[in-house]
């Protein structure tokens, strides 16, 4: 069956998760995710899952993480200091290698910050966040409709990696209203979790989900294995879309919401006749590294464009190699770029540069 | 061997055959038994999930012979929740030390009991921190040396020692709360009928149990085996006195009153 309805970015994250098989949520409010937990308070109980509203993010992180070892599809959802709370508790999800999703309806920072959209935890939700050598799969929708698809993606990934998963939003997301298609899933194929504490029934060996490694070696040989399973995840699901860079001058970079305030400028310049095309990174770690030097081997020059002092444009100058210049764009503390600033950067740097 | 000689005594099934590596004369050893012991009587081994906590118990998943987690400091019964919640009819137990579950995590073992979850929590109360070398446990007697109070516990200027069980005993919510020491043969009985009595609480779907063991810590203190039992009985239960705080037949929480 397939429904049509207007729904916030925060709803169809909720109900995105729903769909894909999850029945544990673990949360605590905060502002601008606090559909979700609602939400789940509703639906939860109709599809015969579990809500708790934990007494503390600290908590919730570590509920997914009992809910994910004895095997559940579990999630929790917070914003940008939620998030730092929640960095233990997935540092050990990560070094025990369970299963979850963590969704970051991000705002601006530090410190306690402001209740408006932000981009500024790109660092945190990419390079790790919390100690230790790991990483995070990390989905960056952009629509409405993204919000509920990715939820799936990332349950799929999160399980077949046995590592967490995030899903990296934005408060304008959260809150803003699109029309979303909901596609019932009627062949969810959850993989079987042999290694979850479910009991050891029938003389099964035991299960143990442990981030302890004192003996010897034994925590490098740990991490040579999730490093090993990392390298994998590189190989096969970095995730990204690009519009007219095949005859760009200047592409411009950009996720999640600024990609389309991005593309909008692009457009824009396109009708005065500039070549400028877009790239957008869907998943932001793995990072197309691969895909943007292509393009800066074929002479393209890079405008990055996101709601930070500038996060994500290391990763496009790591692509970059030095081959070309890479330029940034970027309001930040809660402000958004308007199509007519990204616009005007364009115009200047396709001007003065002499790029036709 | 003689024919006719029966085996009565013997490791429990729900123990591995392995060393504890706990020093000598810690009582760790005895409190593992007693809830081994217990997993074993009530059948249950099969379908129990232990949460080990970090301290010296941190790698009690060495030791029990049931599936296990082990769970950042303090957040075991956070972890517990969960899995109980995931598994309603499994058996889901805690073990944990002062300095887990008095001081860092004390939001999630009050939040735990006040929601009255179905699982049972072995707290092991010695009055130090003793994996990371006998600093002061919130649980520290008054004027207790430790490596972090070197002239004795302050009451002024770091508090009393945490009472546990009667501070939870002002929630509604939790089924049973206990209090027992294993510093002689007799309190080790007494204490293994409580651990029993919690662990079939959970069984029976009754609610939250909490026993809290008054155990020694011989290295951390400075003293040998026997001096540390007996100074648990001198110094530790005129402070902390044992008993049953509550149980299913006496459920009046002080707030109903």
């Amino acid at each position: 069956m397939v429904e049509r309805v207007m729904m916030k970015g925060n709803e169809a994250i909720a109900e995105g998760a729903i769909r894909a098989g999850c029945r544990f949520f673990f949360g605590y409010p905060i502002t601008p995710q606090n559909e979700i937990p609602e939400y789940m308070s509703r639906r939860m109980p109709e599809v015969g899952g579990t809500f708790i509203q934990a007494e503390s993010e600290v908590s919730a992180i570590n509920m997914v993480y009992g809910a994910g070892g004895a095997g559940a599809r579990v999630m929790t959802s917070s914003s940008s200091p939620g998030i730092s709370l929640k960095m233990e508790g997935i540092s050990y999800i990560a070094g025990a290698e369970v299963p979850c999703v963590i969704v970051n309806v991000s705002r601006g920072g530090p410190g306690l910050g402001g209740l408006s959209p932000s981009q500024a935890d790109y660092f945190q939700a990419t390079k790790g966040g919390g100690h230790g050598d790991y990483r995070l799969i990390v989905f960056a929708p952009s629509t409405v409709q993204e919000c509920l698809d990715m939820m799936f993606d990332a349950f799929v990934a999160t399980d077949k990696y046995r590592n967490p998963a995030m899903v990296l939003a934005d408060g304008l997301l959260g809150q803003m209203m699109e029309p979303v298609t909901l596609h019932e899933i009627t062949d969810l194929k959850i993989p079987p979790k042999p290694w979850a504490t479910t009991g050891a029934t029938g003389g099964r060996p035991l299960n143990l989900i442990n981030s302890l490694g004192l003996v010897g070696e034994e925590l490098e040989r740990i991490n040579q294995r999730i490093q090993a399973k990392y390298r994998e995840i590189e190989a096969n699901e970095v995730r990204f879309e690009e519009e007219n860079t095949a005859d760009a001058d200047l592409v411009l970079v950009a996720y999640g919401t600024s990609a389309r305030i991005a593309r909008a400028a692009a457009n824009k310049a396109r009708i005065q006749g500039k070549k400028v095309g877009i790239f957008r990174p869907v998943t932001l770690w793995p990072f197309p590294y691969q895909q943007l030097t292509d393009l800066a081997k074929a002479g393209k020059r890079f405008l990055v464009v996101e709601m930070s002092v500038g996060q994500m444009v290391e990763d496009v100058r790591l692509a970059a190699g030095g081959l070309v210049s890479v330029d940034f764009y970027g309001r930040f503390n809660g402000a958004i770029p308007s199509v007519t600033e990204v616009y005007n950067e364009v115009m200047k740097l396709t001007s003065k540069q002499g790029v036709a | 061997m003689d024919k006719t000689a029966t085996q009565v005594f013997g490791r429990p099934q729900s123990l591995q055959d392995r060393v504890l590596h706990y020093c000598p004369g810690c009582t760790h050893g005895i409190v593992h038994r007693l809830v081994a012991e217990t997993i074993d009587e009530l059948g249950v081994r099969e379908k129990t999930v232990g949460i080990s906590p970090v301290g010296c118990a941190v790698t009690a998943y060495n030791y029990f012979n049931c599936d296990m987690q082990q769970a950042a400091h303090g957040r075991a019964p956070a972890v517990a929740t969960a899995i109980k919640r995931v598994l309603p009819d499994g058996v889901v137990f805690t073990y944990q030390g002062d300095g887990d579950l008095a001081s860092i995590g004390m939001a999630e073992i009050v939040h735990a009991a006040n929601r009255n979850e179905k699982v049972t929590v072995i707290f092991i109360n010695n009055a130090i921190y003793g994996m990371t070398g006998g600093q002061m446990a919130p649980t520290t007697l008054p004027g207790q040396k430790t490596t972090t109070s070197p002239y004795g516990r302050d009451v002024n200027t770091m508090g009393y020692p945490i009472k546990v069980v009667e501070l939870l005993n002002t929630l509604t919510g939790p089924a049973y709360l206990a209090r027992v020491s294993v510093h002689d043969p007799k309190n080790v009985q007494k204490a293994k009928e409580a651990v029993r009595k919690a662990f079939e609480i959970q069984v029976a779907g009754k609610g939250f149990s909490l026993v809290e063991v008054l155990s020694t810590c011989p290295t951390n203190w400075g003293m040998s085996p026997v001096e540390a039992l007996k100074w648990l009985e001198a110094n530790m239960i005129p402070q902390y006195p044992l008993g049953v705080l509550r149980s299913p037949e006496s459920k009046e929480a002080p707030n109903d009153i």
